[in-house]
């Protein structure tokens, strides 16, 4: 399950190489038929309607191109074969490229670039530029890019669709541009940043930001499974919060099976959901559904919130960054802003966590440092695994 | 561009009804959909696979003809991998008895 957002990604740069790849052919259709090149081409191209042609062509081309190129490089970096790299004055360089993009396409339409091998060096431009502009931004925000770049795919297969008069296309491609727009907007509101944010932000790319925050100071306080499994034996109300350590673990199951058991000592078992918990929105329902968790026990966070000062334990499987209360009080922090997971105040807040290592976003979580928290250390699958038989030992 | 509006008024129309379709969609489908939902538009937008098709019918050089098929193909991979993807993620949400 954890494969599936870049599935998604791959799947969409397979659409925008086909909807590139149709306007590269069409051109080549055309260039047939006009031996004189580009200028026969164009030459009466208002009344031939081949000047709209050409210019729908570019558009389906270097749409695609971007579509195609960034969804594989967001497909690697999903997969953690492509790390974030940022070049020095990258935001001009970009700027700047995708600007002589539009200009090569224009004056080409315009006639007064007459090339007959333009439109190729644009889709081969165009295809840098969707590799520089996923390049820089975070792992974090891909799902957000992904599905950014799924409308974009569906506005090129559009493009498809005037050219051929086909109107399936046409209803297909733009359903898909207009929802998906829509789409890449919730997700950014749901981690309370614009879209222009995501897209230069560069989020957790070494930015000196996430560096210079201040970072918190104290000594982490770790506890054995034992210890854990006493504080929610005894505990009322036990609150889970799954974040992508959990998917990663596939430990979906154990969690499933942690809560049958506390549900039988007499404690109320709940999930929080952050919207962006995982790699996508719904990962976290997706597979707690999968181990047959009651959906009415998922409660999503603004629901939840209210509920953690009267809850006595907090679990926190592998999330990080949405549980960082560095979000509400730290300006500096690069997710300043981003709604939260209040887990700070409930009485207990136990978090299991293979290392100290930081988040997504790449920033210390001051949260692992307080006196109520203690870090249960180790691959949560196991450490599931170990609280189950430590449950089941004691009753 | 009056010209132009006039003679492509079928699909100007098509144009602004269906992006208002798209965020009626959007709008009623609860958040935790989203990523299936997306995964859904993925697969519609496969329907360029109708265009390859008619370009590769009317390609008339081995260059062209090669292009075509790798859009015909990869236009497929889109539609076929995106309906299944799609389909795993909502086997996921089913209702259990």
């Amino acid at each position: 399950m954890t494969a599936m957002p870049q599935m998604v990604s791959f799947f969409n740069g397979m659409g925008g190489a086909c909807a590139a790849l149709i306007s590269v052919i069409e051109y080549r259709h055309l260039m047939h038929n006009a031996p004189g090149g580009i200028a026969e081409l164009l030459a009466n191209g208002a009344e031939t309607g081949n000047l709209t042609r050409l210019a729908i062509m570019y558009a389906g081309l270097i749409i695609g191109s971007i579509s195609f190129s960034g969804s594989i490089i967001a497909y690697g970096k999903l997969e953690g074969k492509i790390s974030d790299k940022v070049l020095p004055g990258q935001q001009f360089l970009n700027i700047g490229l995708f600007l002589g993009i539009v200009l090569l396409a224009v004056l080409s339409v315009m006639g007064v670039l007459e090339s007959d091998n333009l439109l190729y060096a644009v889709g081969a431009l165009a295809l840098a530029y969707g590799v520089l502009f996923v390049m820089p931004i975070g792992g974090a925000d891909m799902p957000v890019v992904i599905s950014l770049l799924n409308s974009f795919t569906g506005v090129a297969a559009a493009f498809g669709g005037f050219l051929y008069d086909n109107k399936v296309m046409l209803i297909g491609g733009i359903l898909v541009g207009s929802a998906g727009t829509l789409l890449t907007i919730v997700m950014c509101k749901a981690m309370n940043r614009s879209l222009l944010n995501v897209l230069i932000g560069n989020f957790g790319g070494g930015a000196s930001g996430a560096a210079s925050a201040a970072s918190p100071q104290g000594s982490v306080k770790s506890v054995n499974a034992s210890d854990a499994a006493i504080l929610m034996k005894y505990a009322k109300k036990v609150i889970i919060v799954p974040g992508y350590g959990l998917a990663v673990a596939q430990a979906q199951h154990v969690v499933h099976e942690l809560e049958g058991i506390l549900e039988n000592e007499g404690v109320e078992v709940k999930y929080a959901i952050h919207p962006v918990a995982g790699r996508m929105p719904g990962h976290m329902n997706v597979l707690l559904a999968e181990s047959n968790v009651d959906y009415d026990k998922l409660v999503e966070m603004e629901d939840i919130n209210p509920e953690f000062n009267t809850t006595d334990v907090v679990l926190v499987i592998g999330a990080n960054d949405v549980v960082n209360p560095a979000a509400k009080t730290d300006p500096a922090s690069p997710i300043y802003g981003m709604p939260i997971l209040e887990v700070e105040y409930a009485r207990q807040c136990i978090v299991m966590k293979r290392s100290m290592s930081a988040g997504y976003a790449g920033i210390d979580n001051e949260l692992f440092y307080r006196d109520k928290t203690s870090m249960l250390f180790g691959d949560a699958k196991k450490m599931l695994t170990e609280l189950v038989s430590e449950l089941k030992a004691m009753q | 561009m009056i010209d132009f509006i006039a003679s492509n008024q079928e699909f100007i129309y098509l144009l602004i009804l269906m992006i208002f379709v798209g965020i009626e969609l959007i709008s009623h489908v609860p958040s935790v959909l989203h990523t299936p939902l997306m995964s859904g538009a993925n697969a519609i937008h496969g329907v360029v696979i109708i265009g390859s098709i008619i370009v590769m019918g009317q390609a008339e050089e081995t260059l062209s003809l090669i292009f075509g098929f790798i859009a015909v193909v990869l236009g497929t991979l889109n539609v076929v991998g995106g309906f299944v993807v799609t389909d795993r993620m909502l086997e996921m949400f089913k209702k259990r008895k």
